[in-house]
């Protein structure tokens, strides 16, 4: 009992007659995201501890992970950061590409991209929505809801799910896109712009928003660094650093687009940072419209890797034969050890494998970006009120599926 | 090997010299395998000196060979900001190992979930308790001899 009431351990100083009050603040409550459990110690109500308690939605990813094939693992993905389980995927996905050393089709790439900048508006869209509604205002996530459901939509007509998409496979898509897709986010990308204009007018500039974000939560540069984090948590302090332009991959490089940077690394910064990205995005996505090849294949030519065209091992003998072998047995991989990281909308979403040789992941590590984001919460909140642990927690956006994992 | 990192091979080749097991390249990622004495300083001069300069850590795990006299390897992602490199840094262990938060305030999360997982005493931790498992968990659920579904009664 005393484990489940004082998880952070120490002294029971309500014994020693202190001032002191410990608050549980969590695990269910509507302000921390998710299942996150946040320990604060309050002297009034400034805070003099704070000690997050993540791991209630713990479901053993990577030791999953290491007795399944490498196909069969796309799935558990979706379920880390269910806001942008697209990313995930493709993380995943790059990572084992990067580790057998195959090629994928430059259409494939291209929808890759699109699909990959569209999630990035849509869980910003979450963030966006969430964060100021625990600061007071409900509208804007009522509007948020409404725009992230034409890209639940895309997504819905490409994968036929909504969330759990797994819509990458090694080597390329599960499938073309159907017909009616450029259009569709054509529309999209028309509709966001103006829609972001609207969300500006309401909430950027309101001083109710401006007085509970603008100096708190602040993180130098070198903090940022210290702490590890990456993604517009980083660039929110001023540091300029974007996978997507640092380390380009994909074809990030032939596009036009601006990193926009905070300077005083508070949350005010790092809202205006995010707003910013997602009209980037938007001009990412309508660029790579324009270059999207109309043909082409989406899965790479690789028979050991890639399952044959369903059509062909309906009515084939050899390729329902290896249809039926590469379910069964899986593709083994080379012996080795990869890391592959890609710029997530929470920062720097990495996937590293140990290969032995054999069809499964010797051993599977996430780094997922909210788990390293989360450790600056203390950082941030000890000494302010209580009212901004709530800032804090939503402005440095952690899913909890990807702090558990 | 890109030409940044092969300065950084050559130094700590310099440096350490006998300490240093091997450097291998796999897929355009350069590793490094140390002795675990010197996985604290190793840490720190790659963190300080200016051609290496590896500001930033990404991430700090470990993996478990179980047949091995020492069974766990631990292994450090490191990204240097300004050089634009990476590199990745790997010591085999039994049970013990200096902990990094001392030159990176990441490890204190990254190393308690080490520890969580896998067993692993970070000595000089701060602060090395359960993060993701209960608090009153037996067993580590990461290790190689840890069953996927449960045991046998």
């Amino acid at each position: 009992m005393q484990n489940v009431m004082n998880p952070v351990g120490g002294d029971n100083f309500q014994e020693k007659g202190d001032k002191r009050m410990r608050l549980s603040l969590g695990p269910h409550h509507p302000s921390t995201h998710g299942v996150l459990q946040v320990i604060v110690d309050l002297e009034g109500e400034t805070v003099v501890r704070c000690d997050p308690v993540p791991g209630y939605l713990h479901r053993g990813t990577e030791k999953l992970a290491e007795n399944k094939y490498y196909t069969q693992i796309i799935p558990l993905t979706d379920r880390l950061d269910y806001l942008s389980p697209f990313n995930n995927n493709l993380s995943y996905t790059m990572a084992v590409e990067k580790l057998v050393g195959i090629e994928v089709p430059e259409r494939a790439q291209w929808i890759r991209l699109i699909l990959s900048e569209l999630q990035r508006i849509a869980s910003h869209l979450i963030w966006f929505g969430t964060h100021v509604m625990d600061i007071g205002a409900i509208t804007p996530f009522l509007w948020a809801a409404r725009d992230r459901e034409t890209i639940m939509d895309i997504f819905e007509m490409c994968s036929g799910a909504r969330l759990t998409l797994s819509y990458t496979r090694i080597g390329g898509l599960m499938s073309d896109v159907p017909p009616g897709f450029n259009e569709k986010v054509h529309e999209f990308t028309e509709l966001f712009h103006k829609a972001l204009k609207d969300y500006n007018k309401v909430v950027s500039k309101n001083p109710i928003f401006m007085s509970r974000t603008q100096g708190v939560g602040v993180i130098t540069a070198e903090q940022a660094i210290q702490y590890g984090l990456t993604g517009p948590s980083l660039r929110g302090s001023g540091v300029e650093w974007d996978l997507r332009k640092h380390e380009p991959y994909m074809y990030y490089d032939q596009l036009d687009f601006e990193i926009p940077l905070g300077s005083t690394g508070d949350s005010y910064d790092r809202y205006l940072v995010r707003m910013e990205e997602m009209e980037q995005s938007n001009r990412i996505i309508q660029q790579a419209l324009a270059k999207l090849p109309s043909k082409g294949p989406v899965k790479a030519d690789d028979p050991k890797i890639v399952l044959p065209p369903k059509e062909l091992s309906m009515s084939r003998a050899e390729e329902m034969q290896r249809h039926f072998y590469q379910v069964i047995h899986g593709f083994p991989a080379p012996v080795g050890e990869c890391y592959f990281g890609l710029e997530g909308p929470k920062g720097e979403l990495g996937f590293y494998i140990i290969s032995d040789g054999s069809p499964r992941p010797y051993r599977l590590k996430i780094r997922a970006p909210s788990y390293v984001n989360l450790q600056a919460l203390p950082l941030m909140t000890e000494g302010r009120m209580i009212a901004d642990v709530i800032t804090c927690i939503g402005t440095i956006d952690i899913v909890l599926g990807e702090v558990d994992r | 090997m890109k030409e940044s990192l092969q300065v950084v091979a050559q130094k700590l080749q310099e440096k350490f010299g006998g300490n240093i097991l091997g450097i291998t390249e796999f897929r355009d990622e350069v590793t490094v395998r140390v002795k675990k004495t010197i996985w604290f300083e190793v840490h720190q001069f790659l963190r300080d000196d200016p051609d290496c300069a590896f500001n930033m850590m990404i991430d700090e795990t470990a993996a478990d060979y179980p047949l091995r006299d020492e069974r766990f390897d631990v292994i450090s992602h490191l990204l240097s900001l300004s050089k634009r490199h990476r590199f990745r840094v790997k010591a085999s262990t039994s049970e013990k190992i200096p902990s990094l938060c001392p030159v990176w305030k990441t490890a204190n999360w990254l190393e308690r979930e080490t520890y969580d997982m896998f067993g692993i005493i970070y000595e000089g931790h701060p602060d090395l308790r359960r993060i993701l498992m209960a608090e009153n968990w037996e067993g580590f659920p990461l290790r190689k001899d840890y069953p996927t579904e449960g045991y046998d009664i």
